[in-house]
């Protein structure tokens, strides 16, 4: 008994020493020079080992940056401070790095979008809305007000306004995209925030339909693919924009009857009053 | 004869994720692309050939003499361990290019259940040193094709229209289970 005792402590010992020098010396043999920079941009990364950035952890990310294929602004959760240290340490300037911006593609809230004969009674919860019959807008594609985005966003940065659409704190938020995940009708996109032109509707109803569920819904009619020079086209009734091509200065703002294509950027018209006029006009 | 059905009852009939379910976390974690899953099990076989060859000859020139088949657990553990990160310092001070396809998994590997149990079914089913080197070689070739496999359906699901509930992890149990139901028709073909 004592004897095997002694063996087994003897062997396993003897092998974990073998071990253990072996690789002690091969690290002594075999090790790599890395270039320093790796370690010392590792350093200045979160290391919360996320993949955020798309690679295997912060230190996959470091290599990919001092070897080039990995921009100094990958790393989502860092932020800016992040950018700039890594910035300095390369020597580069940081200030390339544009934020993206969740961007909600809809207009129409409780005061625009008609309501449905029948009221929706259950959780404020858009995924739970959409599943069962779709919420209590006759819109089938616009916002549905239950507010997941603003649950899911961990930065506070999102608000519910009174009309029933969800607005983004731009100050607050750090371009993560979840919200943007979280929107079961996909309404949310994340664009850099220097993109102007967008289209706020994702419906794709035709004019006819559209125009009864929405009265700031995009009616299909088609009048800005047709002035753009090929930056929209149309797709069943909704335009489609080429944000690499789009420039603002040929969107024909002012031919959008329902307003449902707009500059972002520019400063508020009173487009909605004369849309009211124009459909009143109508009716 | 006799090397060719342990190949084929490693690699198939007995494979080790779809019939032991040993080494189902690389098996779900490192799916998502054919070329990093076929990396990540050429990477296994690597290291399961590798681990046959020296655990048998750690049992059998000093376990074994010295009557100490208890501490099989312990060693194989310590060995394995150790091994991978001797292979994966070598890898990279030799060929770069090797490293960046197999280096980033050799770790994952490491710790698996799939080498772990490799080691000691060999010693279970008393295997010789060429059979289990080639049963390594079997596993090894078993996890690559399970892997690759199911990758090739996880590149597909990516463009399916899954119900929202499903996507992610649940849809790719639902397909391992399936794919795992499928091997089940090879099972009774070879014993052992």
């Amino acid at each position: 008994m004592d004897t095997t005792f002694l063996i087994a402590i003897a062997t396993m010992g003897g092998l974990g020493f073998l071990f253990a020098g072996g690789l002690a010396l091969a690290d002594r043999k075999l090790r790599v020079e890395e270039n320093p920079l790796i370690g010392k941009i590792n350093d200045v990364l979160p290391g919360a080992n996320c993949g955020g950035c798309g690679k295997a952890g912060c230190y996959d990310f470091a290599v990919n940056v001092v070897e080039g294929t990995s921009k100094i602004n990958g790393c989502p959760v860092g932020g800016e401070d992040t950018v700039n240290a890594i910035a300095e340490l390369l020597g580069v300037e940081a200030g390339s790095a544009i934020k993206m911006l969740p961007r909600i593609l809809c207009k129409g809230g409780h005061i625009e979008a008609a309501k449905k004969m029948t009221d929706y009674y259950g959780p404020m919860s858009c995924t739970a809305m959409h599943l069962v019959g779709g919420g209590d807008k006759k819109c089938s594609y616009g916002c549905l007000g239950g507010g997941d985005c603003v649950v899911a966003c961990p930065f506070d940065a999102m608000i519910m306004t009174e009309n029933g659409l969800p607005e983004v704190i731009e100050d607050l938020c750090t371009g993560c995209g979840i919200c943007e995940k979280a929107c079961p009708r996909d309404i949310i996109e994340m664009h850099p925030e220097n993109r102007s032109v967008f289209v706020l509707c994702k419906s794709h109803d035709d004019p006819k339909t559209a125009k009864e569920v929405c009265s700031v819904a995009c009616s299909g009619c088609g009048i800005c693919a047709r002035k753009s020079e090929g930056a929209i086209v149309m797709d069943n009734f909704l335009p489609i924009i080429n944000h690499e091509q789009v420039d603002a200065s040929i969107i024909p703002f002012d031919k959008c009857k329902t307003g449902a294509i707009v500059n972002i950027h520019a400063k508020p018209e009173p487009v909605v009053e004369e849309v009211t006029e124009i459909e009143e006009k109508a009716e | 004869m006799d090397l060719i059905l342990i190949f084929f009852s490693a690699a198939i009939v007995n494979n080790f994720v779809l019939s032991y379910f040993l080494g189902i976390c690389p098996f779900i974690g490192v799916s998502n692309k054919i070329s990093s899953a076929f990396s990540m099990g050429l990477a296994a076989t690597f290291v399961m050939v590798i681990t046959s060859i020296v655990t048998w000859l750690i049992y059998h020139i000093i376990l074994v003499p010295f009557e100490l088949e208890f501490l099989q657990y312990v060693s194989f553990i310590l060995i394995i361990a150790s091994l991978v990160q001797f292979v994966e310092m070598f890898i990279k001070k030799v060929s770069q290019p090797l490293y960046r396809a197999l280096g980033i998994f050799l770790p994952l590997i490491t710790t698996n259940c799939a080498i772990m149990g490799l080691a000691l079914f060999i010693v279970l089913k008393e295997y010789t040193f060429v059979q289990g080197i080639v049963y390594g070689l079997g596993a090894g070739a078993g996890f690559t094709l399970a892997i690759t496999i199911m990758a090739g359906i996880r590149e597909e699901l990516d463009l399916a229209d899954i119900p929202k509930p499903f996507r992610g992890a649940p849809i790719t149990l639902i397909v391992a289970g399936i794919l795992a139901l499928a091997f089940m028709g090879f099972s009774g073909l070879i014993s052992g």
